[in-house]
């Protein structure tokens, strides 16, 4: 027993196998049953184990399927390019223009003060905002801008894409921030010794350095509107759909396999889509 | 006196907010030579070289390079260009695209660039490596990359912030050889900031030393050395006694001092400890007034007349080489 101990091999499994054990009975077991139920069939009133490529084939075929991924697909690019641009912003603001550290951290600190309420909060709070009457319309109608109120605020797609920037910007500040830190200040002094002007610098140094920061955010964020039902729904008042919301649906309608077929090629589409995103950017430096 | 390539500090003056780091230094920098800013950390060495750089501002005074006043123009502006203490090399490009950067900025086309990026690598003889990554390279090929990505710009004077201190000592002494070598064939000004006395020795053709944001004495790197003027730049060159005697302070070297039996020397003192140090051996020694003076004996004559901790022994030296100090 004491020999087996010191063999350095079992030391090792014994110290991976408590993480091990927890990814493969919440993480890994969860999938394959996803990936076994959904090749069950289903009828109206009964699911039947089974081995079928009958929700697939349904999935693959119908042309909701097509239009609700291209949704999807939208709200995460648009989602994303709005974080981008204001998360890049930020950081740069924190990381290069605030020179003392204490600064740095309050102001960062003051960033994740949203996050003390729960997105669902933070989500309806637009709603009086920007309805019909909200405070969005009074206001631009006692101002003059418009003469009556503008339907398209609440419960279409600018709401949603709002509530999803709003929602998860943090996401795409973090890490670049954190990888901006990382710049070491004198190559920046360095640039500018060698004649580059402010744009050259952000163009020519510092966006390139924050590659892996920009690609991390970018993955929490796509990964994050791809896999979202609820935002949608509240947003845009049930009018709109993305995947999280057909396999909400069927579920609502105890649709498991077809939910789980659902499920599992959202997974590959995700899981794709990050695998492109990573042949771009090397982001093991950062981790 | 040729005006070309000739640095000058008029009255240069950097404070933050109540604190002096730089009070009011005036000197002229010898056109084509290579000088060593020299001085203990804090002593404003560091903001004295990024002000002629360009990366601090100037808070009074005027910095004039080869007669035109360059206090508040830009870096890439001022014919000068620095090399910075951690080398500062961008790490997402190739060596031949960090050296080829300034180009980039100014809008030079790829071909010539390159070219011209070519032509810098074999002045730092590393063509064959113009490819790797920075962190691809060993900290002696790092700073060649870095030399050769500030003389790209053909400066009129480079800028050196401590560039030795991040090479082991045995590096350290090749790269001070090949940096001594690069400016005699440039011709052009190297202004070195560095805090070892040992590598401003070696290097400089004049020495600057610098102490609580003031000059405290320049001049040729031996008038420094045999010459200081005050008790700050003999301490800190070293080898050195600063001795008080009845009329006035002085300097004297180290290995001016004789040790002679006790009674026969101008001096008695006391040998407190002895280190044998190879080529020679060094004897301290307490004489009256609680002074400490070392004396530096070849190691034969000290082994034929040993002295041990305790014994009285005596200490001469000449009138002559008795340097008075004003401060």
């Amino acid at each position: 027993m004491k020999k087996l101990l010191e063999n350095r091999n079992v030391t090792g499994w014994l110290m991976v196998s408590p993480l091990a054990a927890v990814l493969l009975v919440f993480l890994v077991m969860p999938i394959v049953l996803i990936v076994i139920v959904s090749f069950w069939r289903a009828t109206e009133f009964s699911i039947i184990p089974a081995f079928e490529w009958d929700n697939y084939a349904f999935l693959f075929g119908s042309p909701v399927t097509y239009a609700v991924f291209l949704n999807t697909f939208k709200y995460a690019f648009i989602t994303w390019a709005f974080t981008l641009i204001i998360g890049f912003t930020v950081a740069y603001y924190l990381a290069f223009h605030i020179r003392s550290l204490t600064w740095q951290v309050a102001l960062f600190l003051l960033c994740t003060i949203p996050f003390w309420t729960s997105n669902i909060i933070r989500m309806i709070s637009w709603i009086p905002f920007l309805g019909r009457n909200g405070i969005a319309n009074s206001t631009m109608m006692s101002w003059g801008v418009i003469d009556e109120p503008v339907e398209w605020l609440l419960f279409s797609d600018f709401a949603v894409i709002l509530a999803f920037v709003h929602l998860y910007t943090l996401f795409m500040v973090v890490p670049i921030f954190n990888t901006m830190m990382r710049i070491d200040k004198s190559l920046i002094e360095a640039a500018r010794d060698a004649g580059a002007n402010g744009a050259q610098i952000l163009w020519n140094v510092i966006i390139p350095l924050t590659k892996p920061g920009i690609m991390i955010g970018t993955i929490f964020v796509v990964t994050l509107v791809m896999g979202d039902f609820i935002t949608v729904r509240f947003m845009s008042g049930s009018q709109s759909a993305n995947v999280g919301r057909l396999i909400s649906n069927d579920i609502a309608l105890l649709q498991y396999p077809s939910a789980s077929a659902t499920a599992i090629v959202l997974l590959a589409t995700v899981l794709i889509t990050i695998g492109i995103l990573l042949r771009f950017v090397d982001i093991r430096k950062e981790l | 006196m040729t005006l070309k390539h000739d640095l000058e500090l008029v009255d240069v003056t950097k404070r933050y907010g109540s604190t002096v780091a730089v009070e009011a230094i005036q000197h002229r920098f010898q056109p084509s030579s290579y000088t060593c800013l020299l001085g203990p950390s804090g002593c404003g060495k560091s903001s004295t070289l990024r002000m002629i750089a360009g990366h601090e501002s100037v808070t009074e005074g005027s910095i004039l390079l080869s007669g035109r006043d360059i206090s508040n123009l830009p870096p890439a502006q001022r014919g000068t260009a620095m090399m910075f203490q951690n080398y500062a090399l961008f790490p997402h490009l190739s060596v031949r695209d960090n050296i080829a950067f300034s180009l980039k900025m100014k809008g030079v086309d790829v071909k010539e660039r390159h070219i011209k990026a070519g032509e810098m690598l074999e002045l730092v003889d590393l063509t064959a490596l113009a490819d790797r990554l920075p962190d691809q390279l060993s900290g002696g090929q790092q700073q060649r990359v870095a030399l050769a990505r500030a003389l790209i710009t053909r400066p009129e004077v480079l800028l050196l912030d401590e560039p030795l201190s991040a090479l082991d000592p045995f590096l350290r002494i090749r790269m001070r050889g090949e940096l001594k070598k690069l400016q005699k064939e440039l011709g052009i000004s190297f202004i070195h900031v560095t805090h070892g006395q040992d590598e401003a020795l070696a290097l400089a053709d004049e020495i600057v030393v610098m102490n609580d944001a003031v000059i405290e004495q320049a001049g040729p790197a031996r008038d420094v050395f045999n010459a200081p003027k005050t008790r700050f730049v003999a301490q800190f060159m070293g080898g050195h006694n600063v001795i008080s005697l009845p009329n006035g302070c002085f300097a004297i070297r180290t290995d001016a001092v004789t040790v002679t039996a006790h009674k026969k020397g101008t001096l008695s003192a006391q040998v407190m400890a002895v280190e044998y140090q190879g080529t020679h051996v060094s004897l301290m020694s307490h004489i009256s007034g609680d002074q400490e003076v070392t004396a530096i004996v070849p190691e034969a004559e000290y082994f034929t007349t040993p002295h041990h901790p305790g014994d009285q022994i005596g200490l001469h030296w000449d009138a002559k080489n008795l340097h008075p100090l004003t401060a």
